[in-house]
């Protein structure tokens, strides 16, 4: 095990922490104004994945794809908003969870019927791919730029809540819904508008990692699941405890993996060892999130003081 | 005809259904139809261990698969070490059920204690959240688990045997699984006509006020979320027995949302609400399954139509609202 691994797994645990945090900025925003449990996010994260796969295959370039992957999965949100998640916002969370359950299995099976039973293939575009030296480590070029346009989207998101009109009436939607609706604001718009946000995000998610797994049916349901452990563990409703939590996630999840079994391969003999750390490594982010909630009931950084 | 009346003849007859129909299809040599009632009936069972938590307690667990799984892999590994004549923690394998069911639900029991002691604090989305965590650690331990089977399952050979009966004749094991049905109705029914359920229905309703007139939640709370997964747990063993196979797949987070979908196209906390949603859903699968690759669209139609428009599931449909809300 060379300090060039660890490196590169850390990295990894990294691109993979930042692509989470995509995904739950859009689950804690719509948690954290609208007071809602969106399953169905995962579902919009596949329509991202799915678009920019056929729109890319279609032009045959990689940045049309992933702007056609983010326009469908915002529009997909606005309309799944108008028509359904409009009528669940006074409802309790049983029917949220249920409602958004519903969503899922027509969003998959329609999804299904348009594109097929069968993965799509997205390629890396030709100018991110190949790996770059970082001194002691050769790195996927591509993993690095994901990291990057992370940290990017990541500040921009922090800069249109933290400095614009929509995100001071976001903000302000957060603290106090009844209020700003007095003071004249379109709540329903703003609600539309906040979920479209959330919607593109996880569109952007999917189709930025689409390139490096296969576009397939069902790939939004594992990725919603760590959305939501990383923003129990972060707060609900707090996008730097998504920040944090995604990153916790991403990398004690990608370290786990790598270091358990080897770790207990040095205790005890190789095969038991193996199978008992990686089943304990996938448990690791689970048992962190148990205690997390034991200790800190509300998340690391609870949104609302 | 008042509404208590109206549910009552409905449930007589959701029940005798259930039974006639596989009676029949037992005339007319229709094995098919049998086993589908039994999944019916064993699904129903798993139900009606979710409802004691949330139909009575309001407690939404997102990870009831958890204890359908236990119980399964309980039946698999009783089974796979009875059939290769190994033992299990110093302890021989088996394949009678009635031990299976005890260790199912013994176990099942004890993990839902210390699940339920941790997350019974939270409400809201984190008591949703956390009960989904401790399921996921419990599907993804058994996917990574290589000593019985892990990802590929544990297949059950022979059905395990009951006293008396042939359960490998899909009519008897239907009887059996109809027999703990109406038994664990039964508990429902008596916890929520007991002191108990009244206990944990007002604390459901006002917590607050349930505490003012001396109730504790938290014990109340955690006994009834005990109860809740030894029965699901049980259902887990039988269902494993049913289908002769375990796999992390019992334990998925979809099943734990099928078992809450159940709950709610029955009817949320009417004591048949499972049973008819359990009906609903298989046949669902059954009929439509057939007719269209693409049933799931319009299971998750449906299921949007009776969340939005008609609360109170099939039960509330048909028998109008419950007295108590």
């Amino acid at each position: 095990m060379s300090l060039a691994l660890v490196l590169e797994q850390l990295l990894n645990g990294v691109q993979f922490g930042l692509m989470l945090f995509l995904m739950s900025a859009g689950l804690t925003l719509v948690f954290g104004v609208m007071g809602l449990i969106n399953l169905a996010h995962g579902s919009l994260y596949m329509i991202g994945a799915f678009l920019c796969a056929a729109i890319a295959a279609a032009t045959g370039n990689f940045f049309i794809g992933l702007m056609a992957g983010i326009a469908a999965a915002a529009a997909a949100g606005a309309l799944i908003e108008i028509l359904v998640i409009r009528r669940l916002y006074a409802r309790d969370h049983l029917d949220q969870v249920l409602a958004t359950f519903a969503l899922i299995l027509i969003l998959s099976e329609g999804v299904r019927m348009i594109f097929g039973p069968f993965p799509l293939y997205l390629t890396v575009p030709s100018v991110l791919r190949g790996t770059v030296n970082l001194g002691i480590v050769d790195y996927s070029l591509y993993r690095l730029a994901l990291i990057g346009f992370g940290i990017a989207v990541a500040l921009g998101l922090w800069a249109l809540i933290a400095k614009t009109r929509l995100g001071i009436r976001i903000r302000a939607g957060e603290s106090d819904r009844e209020m700003i609706a007095a003071l004249g604001v379109n709540i329903r718009v703003l609600y539309t508008v906040v979920f479209a946000l959330g919607a593109a995000l996880a569109g952007l998610a999917g189709a930025l990692v689409g390139a490096i797994q296969s576009v397939q049916v069902g790939m939004g349901e594992p990725v919603l699941i760590l959305a939501f452990v990383v923003i129990v563990i972060g707060g609900i409703g707090s996008i730097k405890g998504a920040m944090v939590g995604a990153l916790l996630v991403g990398v004690i999840d990608t370290m786990g993996r790598f270091l358990l079994p080897r770790l207990f391969a040095t205790i005890f003999d190789a095969s038991a060892a193996a199978g008992t750390g990686a089943a304990l490594a996938s448990m690791l982010i689970y048992l962190l999130m148990a205690l997390v909630l034991i200790f800190r009931p509300k998340g690391l950084f609870p949104a609302h003081g | 005809m008042d509404n208590a009346r109206k549910e009552w003849l409905l449930n007589t007859a959701i029940a005798l259904a259930l039974f006639a129909v596989p009676l029949w299809a037992l005339l007319a040599d229709e094995p098919f139809i049998i086993t589908t009632a039994t999944r019916i009936a064993i699904l129903a069972i798993a139900a009606v261990g979710l409802n004691i938590a949330l139909g009575l307690g309001g407690m939404v667990s997102f990870g009831h698969a958890l204890y359908l799984g236990i119980g399964g892999y309980v039946a698999g590994i009783a089974a796979h070490h009875a059939f290769s004549g190994t033992t299990v923690l110093g302890l021989p394998g088996t394949n009678q059920m009635l031990p299976i069911w005890a260790i199912a639900m013994i176990l099942s029991g004890t993990i839902a204690g210390i699940v339920g002691a941790l997350s019974i604090r939270t409400s809201g989305i984190f008591f949703i959240m956390i009960t989904l965590a401790f399921a996921q650690m419990g599907f993804f331990f058994t996917l990574s688990w290589p000593a019985y089977g892990g990802e590929d399952g544990l297949p059950i050979f022979v059905r395990n045997q009951f006293p008396g009966l042939n359960t490998a004749r899909p009519w008897e094991f239907f009887l059996l699984s109809y027999g703990v049905l109406l038994a664990a109705l039964a508990i429902f029914a008596m916890l929520r006509a007991a002191r108990f359920g009244a206990a944990l229905m007002a604390i459901r309703q006002n917590p607050d006020r349930a505490a003012a007139v001396g109730i504790s939640p938290f014990g109340i709370k955690l006994v009834a979320f005990i109860l809740s997964g030894m029965i699901t747990g049980l259902a887990g063993a039988m269902m494993a027995d049913l289908t002769r196979f375990v796999s992390p797949a019992m334990m998925a987070w979809t099943m734990s949302g099928e078992l809450i979908v159940i709950i709610i196209l029955g009817g949320v906390g009417r004591l048949f609400g499972p049973v008819a949603g359990a009906a609903i859903l298989v046949c669902f699968e059954v009929l439509f399954g057939g007719l269209t690759e693409h049933w799931k669209l319009w299971l998750g139609l449906v299921l949007l139509a009776v969340v939005l428009f008609a609360r109170g599931g099939l039960i509330g449909l048909l028998a109008g609202r419950a007295q108590h809300g």
